[in-house]
């Protein structure tokens, strides 16, 4: 459905985009993961065809931005950065602009309108002016103008950002809602985020694409590694000595002191050493006081592709 | 084109723009209108010529949000990503500001008929006269349109717009005294030299083009810059 091919973006001299390639297919729902100024907005705005690119292509349903920027821009909604809002205007006068702007048909404008309304819980608000509104509501109201229109693929520029709590639990039910017959790439720094709604995830890191793959085996991979954290009294150079020797540590790490003659300690494996670690440090009377598992999180993968990335350098 | 016209029209009647527009514009003419009255000199033709001035003060104000706000607070994305083509917009915003300047000269209205009331008669001059203002005032919202397109501030956009008609309506001036191919070019970009054959009562063919074709220039040239802004900068 989405196709970027090669696609470059430079502002002067910045490169804010480096020769990206990804695929998105009908129906899927990806996430676009990265820190800030890593090329995430401007990816979008090339895509929506808000900003020509400086060299690659991207094509919407065969549709080419460059040639045939009218028949991608009728399929595509867009929730760009900063909503696009003219805060004049009520709601309900936004909306009715926007449709005519997308080319609804005037028949059909109210009852959009209305079904958009109560999707994204604007319905109490429709007379309201929009600057009147909390930043919240601003939000939704740009995710109604990205809906207007019904078209087939989403592209949502951290549709999340500004919100409470309970609002963004909300959001996202929305999303999910919306992407049971759409194509959406929604674009967040808040890994939860994505893997939360996301079936796929693309992390992008100084305009280049770091890793791809879908959430569960991005996690899956880390998985595979348990992490211990435990505090164990005792000599501490013996106490590593003593786990490092354990078949399956990969690595250990002498953290804080935390009380008399004791220290925290994180242990990374590739099997599950809970067991050895016990008796082996019984033997060496080295008693644990804590032991507490740690899986490795989105958040941890995140950091580490972004660092690698960054180290690499 | 028209959605984008409408909601210009919304907008600045919403705003106090409009209104402080047309205010302006009454006491303008008042101030002229009145001592001549008295002096039962009712020829409002002349008035007309006034009012051509006026439009440099006027229509700077008018046209300073029409693109660069969309630039400010972000709404360009949505127009630009829209289906519409970007010269549906510009016409669009054109269209918007244009509507206002009817509004106006619409009101303006008002000092002819004092003068009929009071027993003069609506000369086919001044029907002349009026047909020239309001092509010059498509000519100069044209440039205040693309004056807003050049920056997403509005006072610099109305400063650009203000010197270019102030520039425009003393070329004809300095064209004679600078000669030479810039006096040309001075003399080509002279509206109120076109201006002056309507407010002398004539309705002459080839201003009635050239000042429709000026603006049909200008709304074009706004169109590229745009364009070549998005490619250059972003
Ligand atoms: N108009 C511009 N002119 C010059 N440089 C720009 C412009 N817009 C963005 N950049 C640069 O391009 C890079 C990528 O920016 P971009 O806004 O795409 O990042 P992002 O991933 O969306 O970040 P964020 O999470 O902060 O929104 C940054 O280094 C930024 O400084
Ligand atoms: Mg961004």
């Amino acid at each position: 459905m989405i196709e970027i091919i090669n696609l470059t973006k430079k502002y002067g001299q910045i490169v804010a985009v480096n020769n990206i390639s990804f695929t998105v297919k009908k129906g899927e729902i990806v996430g676009f993961l990265g820190p800030n100024g890593a090329g995430k907005s401007t990816t979008m705005n090339i895509i929506t065809g808000y900003l020509p690119s400086t060299a690659g292509t991207v094509k919407v349903d065969g549709y080419d931005i460059l040639t045939q920027p009218k028949e991608v821009k009728k399929r595509i909604g867009y929730l760009p950065e900063a909503p696009p809002l003219y805060r004049d205007m009520t709601v309900t006068e936004y909306l009715r602009f926007v449709s005519s702007l997308k080319g609804v048909a005037r028949g059909k404008q109210q009852g959009q309108m209305a079904d958009i309304m109560e999707l994204v819980g604007l319905t109490d608000h429709r007379k309201r002016l929009i600057d009147n509104l909390s930043k919240g509501y601003r939000q939704r109201v740009g995710l109604a103008q990205a809906l207007v229109g019904n078209p087939e693929v989403l592209i949502l520029d951290e549709p999340t950002v500004g919100l409470d709590p309970k609002q963004i639990i909300e959001i996202r039910r929305v999303i999910k809602a919306l992407a049971e017959e759409r194509t959406i790439i929604l674009s967040s720094h808040i890994l939860p985020e994505v893997s939360a709604i996301c079936e796929r995830v693309v992390i992008i890191n100084n305009g280049v694409i770091a890793a791809e793959d879908t959430t569960s085996r991005l996690s899956d991979d880390i998985n595979q590694f348990l992490k211990l954290t435990m505090i164990i009294m005792g000599n501490q150079e013996k106490i590593v000595k003593t786990i490092k020797t354990i078949d399956g540590v990969k690595y250990i790490e002498a953290a804080a002191k935390t009380e008399d003659n004791a220290y925290k300690y994180i242990i990374e494996s590739d099997k599950d050493v809970r067991e050895q670690v016990f008796y082996k440090l019984a033997k060496a009377g080295c008693p644990i006081l804590e032991s507490k598992p740690s899986t490795m999180t989105l958040e941890d993968i995140f950091i580490n592709v972004v660092t690698q990335g960054t180290e690499d350098k | 084109m028209w959605t984008i016209a409408k909601r210009e029209i919304g907008s600045y009647f919403k705003s106090p723009i409009a209104y402080v527009l047309i205010g302006l514009f009454i006491l303008l003419i008042s101030i002229f209108f009145w001592p001549r009255l008295q002096a039962s000199r009712g020829d409002f033709i002349t008035i007309l010529g006034d009012m051509g001035f006026f439009l440099i003060f006027i229509v700077p104000i008018l046209t300073m949000r029409a693109l660069a706000e969309d630039r400010k607070n972000g709404t360009e994305v949505l127009l630009m990503t829209s289906p519409t083509s970007l010269y549906k917009i510009v016409v669009g915003k054109f269209i918007g500001a244009y509507t206002v300047f009817l509004v106006i000269t619409g009101i303006s209205f008002i000092y002819p008929l004092i003068i009929v009331i009071m027993g003069g008669v609506f000369t086919i001059q001044l029907t002349g006269g009026y047909i020239g203002f309001l092509l010059l005032g498509a000519a100069f919202i044209a440039i205040g349109i693309l004056a807003s397109a050049v920056t997403e501030n509005q006072i610099i956009s109305a400063i650009i717009s203000f010197v270019a008609l102030l520039v425009m309506w003393v070329a004809d001036t300095l064209a004679t005294t600078v000669g030479g191919i810039v006096g040309v070019i001075l003399e080509w970009i002279s509206l109120i030299s076109r201006y002056q054959v309507f407010t002398k009562g004539i309705l002459g063919l080839a201003e009635v083009v050239y000042l429709l074709s000026f603006t049909i220039v200008i709304l074009f040239l706004t169109v590229r810059i745009i364009e070549r802004r998005r490619w250059v900068q972003g």
